[in-house]
C-alpha cells in the first residue's frame, strides 16, 4: 500500500509540475471531436446514433497517447531502475503509477465525454452510459496498454509499435463499452456489457500489473 | 518408463540447433513433397470434379483455398504461442527461433486467407467486408502477426527481443478466444442480421475430401516451410561455432564458397 501510494503521489506531482505534457491527452481529444465534427457530421443531426462510439473510439486513442509515455521519462532519467530495485512489492508501485496516469488522462477524458456526445450526437442520449463504461473501460485500456508501454520501454520505439502491439488487447473492451454507449442511446439495455467491462478490469487489474513488472524487468535486464 | 525418456531424449534433441539442424532436411524435402502432392490433387478434385454448389454456382471453390488458409493461420498462432510458452520456461534458444520462422509464415497465410474472404464474399455475400466475429477475429491475428515481427525489429539486444516477444505471444493467445466470443456476444445481442451471413450450410460429404486433402497439404507445406527458414535461422545464428564451420566445409559447392 505504501508503494502505491508513494508512486501514486509522485507521478501525479510530476504531472501537475509539467502540466503541459500531462493535458496532451485531453488537447488531442478536444481536438479530434473538433477534426470529427468538422469532417464527418452533419450539420443538422452531426454523426447521430454513432456519436457514442465515436468519442469511444477517441477516448481509447487518447488513452494510448498517455499510457505510451507512462515510462518514458523514468528510463531516460533511469528512475525505473532504481523502481525495480527498491519498490516492493513491484505490482504495487505499477498500479501506483498507472493510477496516476489514469488520473491524468481518462479521468478528464471522461469528465469531457458527455459533452462530446452532445456536441457530435445533438443529443444526449447515451451520454451517461459514455461516462460510466468510460469509467469502467479506460482503467482497463491503461492497464493493458502499460503491458506494452512496458515492453518497448528503452526502445525508443513508442508511437506506432506501442499502437500495434496493443490494438489486438483494445478490442473488447471497446467493442463493450460502445456497444452498450450505443445501445443506451438507443433506448436498450446494457447490463450484459457493463457486466462484461467490470470483469475484464477486474481481471485486468488482477493480472496486468504482474505482466508489467516482468515487462519492465525484461527491457531494463532485472 | 521407455516412452518417456524417449520423449526426454526428443525434447532435448530438438532443443539442440546443431541436432535439428543436421537431421531436419529429410524432414523439410519431405514435408515439401508431400504438401504441393496433397494440394495439387486436392485442388484438382476441388476445382475439376466437385459438382458446383447448389446456392453459390462455382464461387464456391474458393473455400478450398480459404479454408485451409484460415485454420492454419490459427494453427500456426497456437504454436507460436506454445513456442513462446516453452521460450519463457526453458529459456530454449530453439523456441525463439520457431517463432522468428513461423510469424512471417503465418502472417502470409492470415492474409491470404482474408484475401480469399474478400473475394468469396463479393459474389455471394453481396459484400467483401462484414464487421463479424470471424473476420474481426482474423485481422486481429494479422495484427498480432505483425506486431510479434515489429516488437523483434524494435529490440536491438537478440536476448532481451526474444524474451518481449515470447511475452506478447502468450499473452497474445490468450486475446484471441476473448475477441471472438466478445465480437460474437457484441453481433447477436445488436446486430443478428450478419451472423447468419457468416454461417455457411453444413458441408456435403463430396466436398469434404478436397477440403481435407488440400488442409493436409497446406498443413505440410507451412511445416516444410518453417523448417527451411529455421535451418537458415540457426546457420545465421550459429555461424561463430565450429559445427557450423565443419557444415559449411564439407558443402562449399553448394554454398557457392
Amino acid at each position: 500500500m505504501r508503494a502505491f501510494a508513494a508512486l501514486f503521489q509522485r507521478d501525479l506531482l510530476v504531472a501537475l509540475r509539467r502540466p503541459t505534457d500531462a493535458a496532451n491527452p485531453l488537447v488531442f481529444f478536444v481536438l479530434a471531436v473538433l477534426l470529427l465534427g468538422v469532417g464527418a457530421a452533419s450539420a443538422e443531426k452531426g454523426l447521430g446514433g454513432s456519436a457514442a462510439g465515436a468519442v469511444w473510439v477517441l477516448a481509447l486513442f487518447a488513452n494510448l497517447l498517455a499510457v505510451e509515455g507512462v515510462f518514458r521519462r523514468d528510463v531516460e532519467d533511469g528512475t525505473l531502475e532504481q523502481l525495480l530495485i527498491h519498490a516492493r512489492p513491484r505490482f504495487a508501485a505499477v498500479l501506483g503509477k498507472l493510477a496516476a496516469n489514469w488520473s491524468c488522462a481518462g479521468l478528464p477524458v471522461l469528465v469531457l465525454s458527455p459533452l462530446a456526445v452532445y456536441v457530435l450526437g445533438h443529443s444526449t442520449a447515451g451520454a451517461g452510459m459514455v461516462m460510466l463504461t468510460l469509467l469502467l473501460g479506460t482503467p482497463t485500456l491503461t492497464l493493458l496498454g502499460a503491458i506494452g508501454a512496458a515492453l518497448t520501454a528503452g526502445t525508443g520505439r513508442g508511437g506506432l509499435l506501442l499502437a500495434v502491439l496493443v490494438m489486438p488487447f483494445y478490442l473488447p473492451v471497446l467493442i463493450f463499452g460502445a456497444g452498450a454507449s450505443t445501445a443506451a442511446g438507443a433506448g436498450g439495455d446494457a447490463a450484459f456489457e457493463l457486466l462484461v467491462l467490470g470483469a475484464l478490469l477486474t481481471g485486468s487489474i488482477t493480472a496486468a500489473p504482474f505482466a508489467v513488472g516482468k515487462a519492465l524487468a525484461i527491457s531494463q535486464e532485472y | 518408463m521407455g516412452l518417456v525418456d524417449w520423449a526426454k531424449g526428443a525434447f532435448h534433441k530438438t532443443g539442440s540447433p546443431r541436432w535439428f539442424f543436421l537431421g531436419s532436411r529429410r524432414w523439410m524435402v519431405g514435408l515439401y513433397a508431400a504438401g504441393i502432392a496433397l494440394i495439387v490433387v486436392g485442388s484438382t478434385i476441388g476445382l475439376g470434379f466437385v459438382p458446383p454448389e447448389r446456392f453459390q454456382g462455382d464461387s464456391f471453390r474458393i473455400l478450398f483455398v480459404h479454408v485451409p488458409a484460415v485454420h492454419l493461420a490459427q494453427a500456426i498462432y497456437v504454436a507460436v504461442a506454445v513456442a513462446g510458452l516453452v521460450y519463457l520456461v526453458w529459456r530454449m534458444k530453439m523456441a525463439d527461433m520457431v517463432i522468428e520462422a513461423a510469424a512471417p509464415v503465418g502472417m502470409a497465410v492470415t492474409a491470404a486467407g482474408l484475401a480469399t474472404g474478400v473475394v468469396w464474399g463479393m459474389p455471394t455475400w453481396g459484400t467483401g467486408w462484414v464487421w463479424d466475429a470471424r473476420i474481426i477475429s482474423t485481422l486481429v491475428l494479422l495484427l498480432l502477426f505483425f506486431g510479434l515481427l515489429a516488437l523483434r525489429q524494435a529490440i536491438p539486444r537478440p536476448d532481451r527481443a526474444a524474451m518481449a516477444v515470447s511475452l506478447l505471444a502468450v499473452v497474445g493467445v490468450v486475446n484471441l478466444p476473448i475477441i471472438k466470443y466478445s465480437v460474437e456476444w457484441f453481433t447477436t445481442l445488436h446486430q443478428p442480421a450478419s451472423l447468419t451471413l457468416g454461417e455457411r450450410p453444413t458441408i456435403a460429404p463430396v466436398f469434404l475430401v478436397p477440403l481435407a486433402l488440400n488442409a493436409l497439404g497446406y498443413y505440410c507445406l507451412a511445416a516444410g516451410i518453417v523448417i527451411a527458414a529455421l535451418r537458415m535461422k540457426i546457420i545465421e545464428r550459429e555461424s561463430g561455432t565450429s559445427w557450423v564451420a565443419d557444415w559449411l566445409a564439407g558443402h562449399e559447392d553448394r554454398v557457392g564458397g
